[in-house]
């Protein structure tokens, strides 16, 4: 039947002891303590004595094989054949010999054109999705947008100059792909979707309708095919059916916006995990370098670093200091729309005779 | 003109007026490394996409679409992109990415990445994602007809598939033992062990929607997987935490007595350390496990030696009844020898199975579990209540109590 000879095998992630740094095999699990040294570099320190220095850079993420290869050629020069990256599009180059530290960091800036940074109280690289490059569902571009913003960004990610780390994260519709950060943009549709009556009879109607979170769709015959329609009240622009059903498109050109979003929280240190908060909505989306976004975020990082105590996220700060301030001291408006009004969200009021005068 | 100078004016770069103002800037461009590949390779599948891509930022809009491209076997790894606008991109018709698992932790040598390069650039753009948001290397610009021969090359040299749509997905795990002090559990050697079990369903789509998996090592929780796993495995501690004096009162000599009031005792969620003259006294009955101290003074204070995870269940994005953080199923549980990932695995197949039941078309098992609610869930799979479970007791006075169950009758 198939021409195909051999069945895939099912073998999951690869075995990762393959490709460990020697330092890091032999020390596996018996890591003592870690300094960094300047930003972008780490020394671990094992219970061995040995030392294994990391320099962590800002990739772009989406690379051609040229230059994976020119990672490699520096991986076999300094790091005994090895690399790793992180979950945020960084890179780690290891390093056993202390004294090749400064070439490694020199070849890696220069040969490569990587900044070196991204560890400590700085701005990482931006977590981010597909964008117009690929996704079937994007309102905006992604790593434009990122590249747009780490331009700006770029000499706080070469520094340690925060409170605390700032995770950001963009994501181009609102299924949000790049998750919460410490400051999030996500596009915004403003109308309900349209839809291509004529191209629906390739969708099963059941799964478009069962997907809508509001709701909002049902069922109906429309010249004289089977098709669906939106009760326009209830729809609230999420996109969902989108993403199930290509006929019904919710992106607009002319309408959708980014908003930012900002006091998520992943890690456990000090106070529970946070998702992030509305802060501003209806910044236009325009490409090719966003311009707008990045002043805001500039503004909401001015302000954090001013105000932040050392050792506190975004999120810890807002709360300390409470959100009439982070509006007041960033000068965003809070309009109605950051009331979130849907019925389970009612304990976002505030149920206290607490106010901040 | 020359067949030469014919053959170089084809492969020529076409303008991309928008996308060129990303090259400029010092953050690397990744615009630049697509000319480079167009120029070098003469791929016109990269120069479509820069066209179009260039489109996309005039008009504001996407064009890329789905389909239904795969490779024997698997129903799930390829994502599948054909241009709407094709009669105006001809070169941008298909652009399909293959979801390929890196290892645990995203370790590479330079001689598996060069392989892979090469295999890619033989079947496909040569373009790559490292990594996306899931945690896949994505190899973004094949054909249809090349897919089968491209994952054939890789797969004999060891590499699989990723998930997409209702299947368990590419697992994420932390750097862990490989390098962080921190670390309470093997995250590498588990996901790797997981993540294998899990093949079938990470291949075969025959869930109610995706089944994620993240390890963290430590509360720090550096996979992001109580935001966003189904099933978050994040390691810590039962017994107390070490302290090496000698380095808290080195800290303390160094960093001054107000750093250590201002920024570790006074920060402690629960108010557990007490400064006791130059050392630190911590009531470790009272400890959550947050990290923060451990964070501040890495050399002084570790993780105690009673080692094991906290599951929680349940975290996951927006879509469709809102953001969820997962919540704790598992308090602690061991996680070192063989019999402990049996159990856990042994445990999670029970979730799994219960949800694959139960869970509506595109339903996550947080929502499954909220839909049916805790208590069913529990019973269902063998759980005990818990309190570790709940931030406090019920503050709602309606619900149907047993009393078989009561209390009194127990004690
Ligand atoms: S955020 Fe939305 S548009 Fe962007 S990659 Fe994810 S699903 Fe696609
Ligand atoms: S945009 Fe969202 S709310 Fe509106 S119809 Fe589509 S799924 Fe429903
Ligand atoms: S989650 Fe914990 S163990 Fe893992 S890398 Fe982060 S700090 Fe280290
Ligand atoms: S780990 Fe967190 S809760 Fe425990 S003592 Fe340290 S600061 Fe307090």
């Amino acid at each position: 039947m198939s021409e195909r000879p051999m069945a895939p095998r099912d073998q999951g992630a690869p075995d990762y002891t393959q490709y460990l740094h020697p330092l890091m095999a032999k020390n596996y699990g018996k890591w003592d303590y870690h300094e960094r040294l300047r930003p972008g570099v780490l020394v671990h320190v094992a219970e061995s004595g040995d030392k294994l220095f990391t320099v962590r850079a800002g990739s772009p993420r989406t690379m051609s094989a040229d230059t994976v290869r020119k990672v490699c050629d520096i991986a076999d020069k300094y790091c005994e054949g090895f690399v790793r990256f992180t979950t945020r599009a960084n890179i780690e180059f290891l390093l056993g010999d202390e004294s090749q530290l400064d070439g490694l960091i020199n070849t890696v800036e220069q040969d490569l054109g990587w900044p070196v940074g991204g560890t400590g109280p700085s701005v990482s690289n931006i977590a981010h999705t597909q964008g117009w490059l690929h996704c079937n569902l994007p309102g905006t571009d992604a790593a434009g947008s990122v590249k747009a913003m780490m331009d700006d960004l770029i000499e706080e990610f070469k520094s340690e100059s925060f409170p605390n780390r700032v995770h950001l994260s963009t994501s181009c519709c609102q299924i949000n792909c790049a998750s919460h950060g410490d400051i999030s943009v996500i596009v915004q549709h403003h109308h309900p979707p349209r839809i291509n009556h004529d191209n629906m009879q390739i969708c099963e109607l059941p799964k478009v309708v069962a997907i809508c979170p509001a709701a909002a769709i049902r069922p109906a015959v429309v010249n004289g095919h089977e098709s669906v329609e939106v009760v326009q009240e209830k729809c609230m622009y999420c996109g969902a059916c989108h993403g199930q059903c290509p006929s019904m498109e919710i992106r607009d050109a002319n309408t959708d916006t980014l908003s930012i979003w900002v006091g998520g929280k992943m890690s456990n240190a000090r106070s529970a995990p946070t998702f992030m908060k509305l802060a501003v909505w209806g910044i236009p989306n325009n490409p090719p370098r966003w311009p707008e976004v990045s002043a805001a975020i500039r503004r909401i990082l001015t302000a954090y670093k001013e105000g932040g105590k050392d050792w506190e996220r975004l999120g810890e700060w807002i709360e300390r200091i409470g959100w009439q301030r982070f509006f007041e001291k960033t000068g965003f408006p809070f309009t109605k729309y950051h009331i979130d009004d849907s019925p389970e969200a009612l304990s976002n009021l505030n149920r206290s005779a607490m106010v901040r005068l | 003109m020359s067949e030469q100078q014919e053959k170089k004016q084809a492969f020529e770069l076409h303008p991309t007026p928008m996308l060129d103002h990303l090259e400029s800037g010092p953050w690397p461009s990744f615009i630049k490394g697509f000319k480079e590949t167009v120029t070098r390779t003469e791929k016109t599948m990269v120069r479509g996409v820069l066209d179009q891509l260039n489109y996309s930022y005039e008009t504001k809009m996407g064009y890329w679409k789905g389909g239904v491209v795969g490779v024997h076997g698997y129903g799930a790894g390829v994502i599948s992109r054909y241009s709407m606008i094709s009669d105006q991109f001809p070169e941008a018709t298909e652009f399909h990415t293959m979801r390929v698992q890196p290892a645990p932790g995203l370790h590479y040598s330079a001689k598996a990445l060069r392989e892979v390069c090469d295999i890619w650039e033989k079947y496909g753009s040569g373009l790559m994602s490292m990594h996306g948001q899931t945690g896949n290397l994505q190899l973004q610009g094949v054909k249809a007809e090349n897919v089968q021969a491209l994952f054939d090359e890789l797969n004999q040299r060891g590499w699989d598939l990723g998930g997409a749509g209702a299947t368990v997905r590419t697992g994420a795990s932390c750097v862990g033992p490989a390098r962080c002090e921190q670390a309470c559990y093997d995250t590498l050697g588990t996901h790797g062990k997981v993540l294998s079990y899990y093949a079938d369903l990470t291949h075969r789509p025959q869930l109610p929607y995706k089944a994620k998996f993240k390890f963290s090592g430590c509360p720090n929780d550096c996979t992001n997987s109580i935001q966003r796993a189904d099933y978050a495995v994040i390691g810590t501690w039962k017994d107390d935490m070490q302290v090496d004096t000698a380095e808290v009162e080195n800290f303390i000599d160094k960093k001054g007595i107000d750093y250590v009031v201002n920024n570790v005792i006074s920060r402690c969620p629960t108010q557990a350390i007490t400064l006791k003259g130059k050392q630190l006294e911590i009531d470790n009955r009272n400890c959550v496990r947050c990290m923060h101290c451990l964070n501040v003074m890495p050399k002084a204070l570790s993780p105690g030696k009673e080692r094991g995870i906290t599951l929680l269940v349940g975290g996951k994005g927006h879509l469709k009844v809102g953001n969820m953080l997962g919540s704790v199923m598992v308090p602690f549980m061991k996680m070192e020898t063989e019999e402990d990932i049996d159990a856990f695995i042994e445990l999670i197949d029970k979730m799994i199975d219960y949800w694959s039941e139960n869970g509506l078309d595109h339903e996550r098992i947080g929502e499954t579990i909220e839909r049916v609610g805790v208590q069913e869930f529990l019973d269902a799979v063998g759980l005990e209540a818990n309190i570790d479970m709940v931030a406090h007791p019920r503050d709602n006075p309606f619900f149907k109590a047993d009393l078989t169950h009561s209390p009194e009758e127990a004690a």
